[in-house]
């Protein structure tokens, strides 16, 4: 047993690490002993008349980094970045406000993201969880990204313990659900999507602080699905939606792209691209970023048979350029007057 | 008698927030953690009833926080314990096993004494909560409990 020196122990009870021995009080009734002085690292609120200094807050410096960062990835989506501005702000402010003694509590940050197709919402999406957790808002901020079949079952009693499961692996993170209005099918009254829904409004209310929910979806279609289920729709604080690049905007994306795949468009090749992007833009069927990835695929598809039917010999700057040729042989130049270009 | 079952059963009862970290451990270790409840507190009644499924994949203490609080307010007289399962080759045990729920009152074991040939003795440890039916150990009947029935986890 214990050493003498110890105090005297209360029973089988053992004395708890950092706590004060129970001075004769009864080992269950405790309740908190130790946690009766102030919380460790929370030091008494400051006086009402103080003043705190907000650039020479360790997290406000945090912040303006990872928005910087922020701007520099991710072109353009202006909506977005004041969004993350403005809850970055809140957070901060509650810090302070907390400093003081005053109450905050935690805002309520399921978003809803709505765009075109290739405006970028699931990559912000897939950010989110990682950006939140650095601004101190989810504990972990794991991305849980899921469709419907992650969520609706195949037979009566299935669904909720399959929407509960994924919600349970999502807690302390995001959880993304891509083209969320497929989880309502209005044609079918017996879907078991609705469940799906119920369970999922239930826990994003009660787990407001455990959890980040995300919908992703096209806006006409999202528009549907919050008109049939206007629970969701309220619950959901944050609607952004993702507007479509400019020009500008895409040729700055095309230039990112092609910096991570480490190629360079030479000088008469980035006029013609340009051109390219701008005769592509009015065409149907136009995908912002989305159709950007898939030109640039075929700009190197066509690099590399050039540089293949040429033969000879071949440099490192062979290689990694993209000249105005591969550009010009796109269908879109030809299909000025007559069949678009696909994809 | 307070039953001692179990990690950290001679302390004090611990605080959601002190559950919640021991889960958060148990994560960290890559252990499942799963719910399981009882009401008979009988030392060799090793398998409890499950609460739900283990929960593998959570990365997060709240997750399993919220299956506790689920099942302490179905069953807030049983004995409720997290276990937490490591599945690494050659371990493939449970790995940490406390209890935290309770019931109010505990009355105990008793100790039968039965004769047998030759005048010998055995012993055996009778709960008396296990006098009761179960569902209905603990001075509560399961016709109090809020979703009226037992059994369906």
């Amino acid at each position: 047993m214990s050493p003498a020196s110890d105090p005297a122990p209360q029973g089988f009870a053992m004395p708890r690490p950092g706590g004060q021995p129970p001075a004769g009080a009864e080992p269950t009734a405790g309740g908190e002993p130790a946690g009766g002085a102030p919380v460790a690292g929370q030091p008494a609120p400051l006086p009402p008349d103080a003043k705190v200094d907000l650039a020479a807050q360790e997290q406000a410096q945090r912040i303006s980094a990872l928005l910087d960062r922020l701007d520099a990835e991710f072109v353009g989506l202006a909506p977005v970045k004041d969004r993350v501005r403005e809850i970055a702000a809140l957070l901060l402010v509650d810090r302070l406000r907390g400093q003081f003694g005053l109450t905050s509590s935690r805002p309520s940050l399921h978003m809803c993201f709505t765009g075109s197709p290739g405006t970028g919402k699931t990559t912000v999406a897939t950010h989110m969880g990682e950006l939140l957790r650095e601004l101190g808002y989810l504990r972990k901020g794991q991305l849980v990204s899921v469709t419907r079949d992650d969520l609706v079952g195949q037979y009566v009693g299935h669904t909720a313990p399959k929407t509960k499961e994924v919600l349970k692996r999502a807690m302390g993170g995001v959880l993304l659900i891509d083209e969320a209005y497929y989880l309502y099918r209005p044609e079918n009254e017996r879907d078991y999507g609705q469940e799906s829904i119920e369970i999922l409004l239930q826990i994003m209310e009660a787990h407001r602080e455990d959890l980040v929910v995300i919908l992703a979806g096209y806006a006409d279609r999202m528009d549907t699905f919050f008109r049939s289920n206007p629970g969701m729709a309220s619950r959901i604080a944050h609607h952004i939606d993702f507007p479509d690049f400019s020009l500008a905007e895409l040729l700055q994306i095309a230039d990112l792209m092609l910096e991570r795949e480490q190629y360079r468009l030479s000088p008469a090749a980035r006029e013609a691209f340009a051109e390219y992007v701008a005769l592509r833009m009015r065409q149907p069927r136009f995908a912002n970023a989305r159709s950007i990835r898939n030109a640039i695929d075929r700009l190197r598809l066509r690099q590399a048979r050039r540089l293949v039917t040429g033969g000879g010999l071949i440099a490192r700057g062979d290689l990694m350029e993209i000249s105005a040729e591969d550009v010009r042989a796109s269908r879109v130049f030809a299909a000025g007057q007559g069949e678009p270009d696909t994809a | 008698m307070r039953i001692t079952q179990g990690t950290f059963s001679y302390l004090p009862d611990l605080t959601d927030g002190e559950i919640a970290a021991q889960v958060g451990y148990a994560i960290e270790q890559g252990w499942a953690v799963a719910v399981e409840f009882t009401d008979d507190p009988h030392p060799r009644n090793v398998l409890w009833e499950m609460w739900g499924l283990p929960m593998f994949g959570i990365a997060d203490p709240a997750a399993a926080m919220h299956e506790v609080t689920q099942c302490r307010a179905t069953y807030p007289d049983h004995y409720i314990r997290v276990t937490a399962y490591d599945a690494r080759l050659g371990r493939q045990t449970t790995a940490l096993s406390f209890i935290v729920n309770r019931p109010a009152s505990e009355p105990g074991f008793r100790l039968d004494r039965q004769e047998t040939g030759d005048r010998r003795i055995r012993y055996s440890l009778h709960p008396y909560a296990a006098d009761q039916p179960p569902g209905q150990r603990y001075g509560r009947s399961s016709g109090d409990l809020p979703n009226g029935s037992r059994g369906s986890s």
